[in-house]
């Protein structure tokens, strides 16, 4: 007879009640809120899926939506490769490793607001280091705050700079994992740099790299703090991504309702897609 | 296929080498024969490996020259050398199928495709792997990884030398003899020049005609399996090959006689050179057997391996052991220990110093 022991559940129970009071709580708040509609004094009159489909059909989403997804790409597009890049060119033995990786291991360290606090000064045409340089010295007008082109043109280049660190140090990791008879073995068999780096370090890397662009997919698809501290979400609506509407509407505007739906189709969103790319990418490793 | 030729070589991993200790390999000359297969045997660390990636080019020698058929190859990147070599653990590319794996070199080089599809399948067919073909290569075992790592070697038709690193390290106890005797008749078709690295002498033994014995960097003898069994050119010899190792006895050299303790024991033959040194008698424990009369001794311990007894004795403080066919004596019984003459041999600093005398 196998006798099954049923301790363990109170070993979870702590981390289920953890979970429930942080995140499921808050969020049937939110599922509830999505279907009602409030005046405040705590009266709710029921609403149905009015507000989803409010939503869904808004143009103001949609172009939010847009403008989420062309952030995303813009950011995966210019990180991934930059990081594999800047791996590859790392030294994997001596002095200068511990350097590098701390190097690297710096832009991560400094707090979402301050970077933004930090780019928005950097840019500053008249003040800023970088704003004054372009504007006074290289004779490119330059202004994000009058400018969506140059608005977004910062917001990227700010996000690469904080976060291809993440796919460099990640990528690393994989690269170095690799034993030197792979190399050796590439060498021997003629193989050109571009083969060693197809037939070898990529399928070599590829797990981290799944890792790697999961996670700046869903850190860059939910980011608030540093494009909220920079341009606020201007000029205009130019840079308003999805969480920045979303506060608008829900703390701005006062629209709970709304809002909590928004919050659901954003978060479904995201699991959705991070579900689907996952699934693709480890779909070879299960035959 | 060439001859490979080593001349003066020494290599150190220390960019300014001062003592013999500093050096990996201490002055190597060795010629490997067109179509030999040869081991390399040693301990670990005794610079095989080093000698190993200095002929494939992965390292470039600190002194001294590798030729291949006369042709100075030292300055040469692996991939001009023409050679092919495979390590320890299997080397596989796992994005491609096992087919693409054993045309990656030929096409490397730009061989044509109808020449690549007949190379593949005749290396395919001599591994028996040709209905893994077309599996992702990812999925194999470890042994058949490692036979892909093998034709990936043997795949192109005019590599100089194939090398093994320990090739059997990851594989299975009763897949090395299959790989291995794969890969002795392998050598048999291709025809190539092959070295074997190993620390294990029965890989060595059974593998190679030619064995290179190795230690601290040095070359220690150079033999068939048979003459390394029969005449060891050096006590570390005699004692890493064979099971047990021979027996190595102290003993003293007055006016031509040889005393180990109180015991006089009889040489196989005249001794050569001056003799001046450290004195040690060599004596197999195949050759060591029980007699009425000879060394006196006490048997110590009696460990039955199937095939024979192996009884360990201890004479004038010393252990030595002895091979018996039969019945063995008792733990504690007194013996006399026969030793064969025409087996009984000289070392002095560790070298052989007698010549094998008439045999009777």
């Amino acid at each position: 007879m196998k006798t099954e022991n049923q301790k363990a559940w109170f070993f979870v129970l702590p981390v289920l009640l953890l979970v429930a009071f942080n995140a499921l709580i808050p969020m049937m708040t939110v599922v509830n809120y999505s279907v009602q509609e409030t005046f405040g004094d705590n009266i709710f009159f029921w609403q149905g899926l009015d507000w989803f489909q409010q939503i869904l059909r808004s143009d103001r989403f949609h172009a939010a939506l847009g403008r989420q997804f062309m952030f995303t790409f813009l950011i995966l597009i210019i990180e991934i490769p930059l990081g594999i890049a800047i791996a590859l060119s790392m030294p994997r033995k001596g002095f200068w490793v511990p350097v590098c990786l701390v190097l690297m291991a710096l832009p991560m360290l400094i707090p979402w607001n301050v970077v933004g606090a930090m780019w928005n000064i950097f840019t500053l045409p008249d003040i800023g280091l970088l704003g004054y340089f372009l504007n006074h010295v290289l004779g490119i007008n330059y202004d994000m705050t009058q400018d969506p082109v140059a608005a977004w043109v910062t917001i990227v280049t700010m996000d690469v700079w904080h976060w291809t660190s993440l796919v460099v140090l990640l990528s690393y990791a994989g690269l170095v994992s690799i034993p030197d008879a792979y190399y050796q073995a590439a060498k021997i068999d003629g193989a050109s740099n571009w083969s060693v780096f197809r037939f070898i370090q990529l399928p070599k890397m590829k797990n981290v790299l799944t890792i790697a662009i999961l996670l700046r997919f869903m850190d860059s698809f939910n980011i608030y703090t540093e494009p909220f501290v920079l341009t606020g979400g201007g000029p205009g609506n130019s840079t308003t991504l999805l969480s920045i509407d979303l506060v608008k509407i829900a703390l701005g505007q006062f629209d709970l309702g709304p809002a909590a739906a928004m919050s659901l189709i954003y978060f479904a969103i995201t699991l959705l897609v991070s579900w689907l790319f996952y699934t693709l990418m480890t779909k070879d490793d299960l035959n | 296929m060439a001859k490979i030729t080593l001349s003066k070589l020494r290599h150190s991993y220390l960019p300014n080498p001062k003592s013999s200790s500093d050096y990996a390999l201490k002055e190597i000359d060795l010629d490997w024969q067109d179509g030999g297969a040869y081991a390399l045997l040693g301990p670990s660390g005794c610079g095989k490996s080093t000698l190993l990636n200095i002929i494939s080019g992965l390292l470039t020698p600190s002194e001294g020259q590798i030729l291949f058929d006369g042709k100075d190859v030292t300055k040469l990147p692996p991939d001009q050398r023409n050679i092919a070599q495979v390590f320890q653990f299997p080397v596989i590319y796992d994005t491609m199928t096992v087919y693409d794996n054993l045309a990656f070199p030929l096409r490397n080089r730009g061989r044509d495709e109808a020449t690549v599809e007949r190379r593949v399948m005749a290396i395919a067919e001599m591994l028996e792997v040709t209905d893994m073909l077309n599996v992702r290569a990812a999925n194999l075992s470890p042994d058949n990884k490692q036979k892909i790592s093998m034709g990936r070697g043997l795949v192109r038709e005019d590599v100089n030398v194939v090398m093994f690193d320990e090739p059997l390290t990851v594989i299975d106890p009763h897949l090395k003899w299959k790989l291995r005797s794969k890969l002795k008749e392998l050598h048999q078709r291709v025809r190539a020049t092959m070295i074997y690295v190993t620390h294990d002498q029965t890989e060595a033994l059974t593998f190679a005609d030619q064995v290179v014995v190795m230690e601290l960097g040095q070359v220690v003898q150079i033999g068939t399996p048979v003459e390394l069994f029969e005449r060891p050119a050096h006590t570390f010899v005699g004692h890493f090959i064979g099971s047990p190792g021979m027996n190595i006895l102290p003993c003293t050299l007055q006016a031509g006689v040889v005393q180990f303790g109180t015991h006089t024991v009889t040489l196989e033959g005249p001794i050569q050179g001056a003799a001046d040194g450290k004195t040690e008698i060599g004596i197999r424990p195949e050759f060591v057997a029980l007699a009425d009369t000879g060394l006196p001794a006490t048997v110590t311990k009696v460990s039955d391996v199937g095939r024979h007894v192996i009884v360990e004795c201890q004479s004038q403080g010393h252990k030595i052991n002895a091979v018996v066919e039969g019945t063995a004596p008792e733990v504690g019984a007194d013996v006399h220990l026969d030793l064969k003459r025409e087996q009984t041999r000289l070392y002095v600093d560790g070298w052989l110093a007698t010549e094998p005398g008439e045999r009777t």
